[in-house]
């Protein structure tokens, strides 16, 4: 089997790629949205404690 | 309550969860990639042509496991809403919260990955079909979820909102699931069985076997990763409060300890 071959799958490449590709894609951009809010969502608490430290300083 | 009672509750608690969920993470996403990497060399290098479809037959490898998340997925969530309406649990509606869109993502592949596979071996992409149209209302019923927790301000009051659709849908996966038997559907019978012995062909099942492994690897660790996320943005005070008073506490032993 070469690699044309199996990319074009029977002349069916369009609705197997198709299918594989949406489901690469949707879990790839899963990740980065859920990785960018967990970033966001702990770097809130971490910038609150930082704040409550310089505030302690100044005091 | 005993000390082995309390020990049972004690990943409940959100704050004690969150350490736990971190722990485990790498391993769900190392057995996800692991059963992906196997599944798909299977799947689209292993098993051979199929003698009717032809190559286009290889969507059922993602086909299959993604409608089988979508419909557990969405079961496992009713459990926790049955859990978070009785026990009151924060961290059962942080769990739901956590999976609903991973649910909704399954979903709407094994809708697109269905209609994919439908217009070369049925001739349409869509039909008004029993199995069909109770998965499109799964997808609903998971986007309405989300919906509307994000409408409710009141986070109580939206746990429980969102509990009792959850809970009132589930009805909904019995009949994705048994359509195909009830009525006389364009998608076809169940091809896998508990009871019964498979009709396809040992390779082809252990691929898609794997396939559904590392997609049911994969929501966990996803959902360990959002639940993380969830629990500092709805716990953000009581982390921050838990935080500061033990930053104040003087060390064991110190001048203020010993009065």
């Amino acid at each position: 089997m070469n690699w044309a071959e199996f990319f074009s799958m029977d002349g069916r490449g369009f609705y197997v790629w198709g299918s594989f590709g949406a489901f690469a894609i949707a879990i790839v951009v899963e990740i980065i949205f859920v990785r960018l809010r967990a970033g966001r969502a702990q770097a809130a608490i971490e910038d609150a404690l930082l704040a409550d430290k310089a505030r302690g300083r100044m005091q | 309550m005993s000390r082995t009672d309390m020990s049972i509750f004690k990943y409940s608690s959100p704050a004690m969860f969150f350490p736990l969920a971190g722990k485990l993470l790498p391993w769900f996403s190392a057995l996800a990639v692991l059963f992906g990497a196997i599944g798909l060399y299977l799947g689209l290098f292993v098993a051979p042509e199929d003698f009717q479809q032809g190559e286009v037959y290889r969507i059922i490898f993602i086909h299959v496991p993604a409608a089988w998340m979508a419909m557990f997925i969405y079961l496992v969530m009713a459990m926790y809403g049955v859990m978070a309406l009785t026990l009151n649990t924060r961290l059962s509606a942080m769990m739901m919260e956590a999976l609903a869109p991973t649910g909704a993502i399954f979903t709407a592949l094994a809708l697109w990955t269905g209609a994919l596979w439908g217009r070369p071996t049925w001739g349409t992409y869509w039909a008004w079909d029993a199995r069909m149209t109770s998965t499109l209302i799964l997808l609903f019923l998971y986007v309405g979820y989300i919906a509307l927790i994000n409408a409710i301000e009141d986070k109580k009051r939206a746990d429980k909102a969102g509990a009792l659709l959850v809970i009132v849908g589930s009805v909904n996966v019995p009949i994705i699931y048994f359509s195909v038997k009830w009525w006389n559907t364009l998608h076809q019978g169940l091809s896998v069985s508990a009871t019964a012995p498979s009709k396809m062909a040992s390779i082809m099942l252990w691929a898609m076997l794997t396939m559904a492994i590392a997609c049911w690897m994969y929501a966990i660790a996803i959902s360990l990763v959002r639940v993380r996320a969830i629990i500092c943005e709805r716990e953000r005070d009581r982390i921050l409060g838990q935080e500061r008073i033990r930053r104040r506490e003087p060390a064991p032993g110190s001048a203020v300890a010993s009065l």
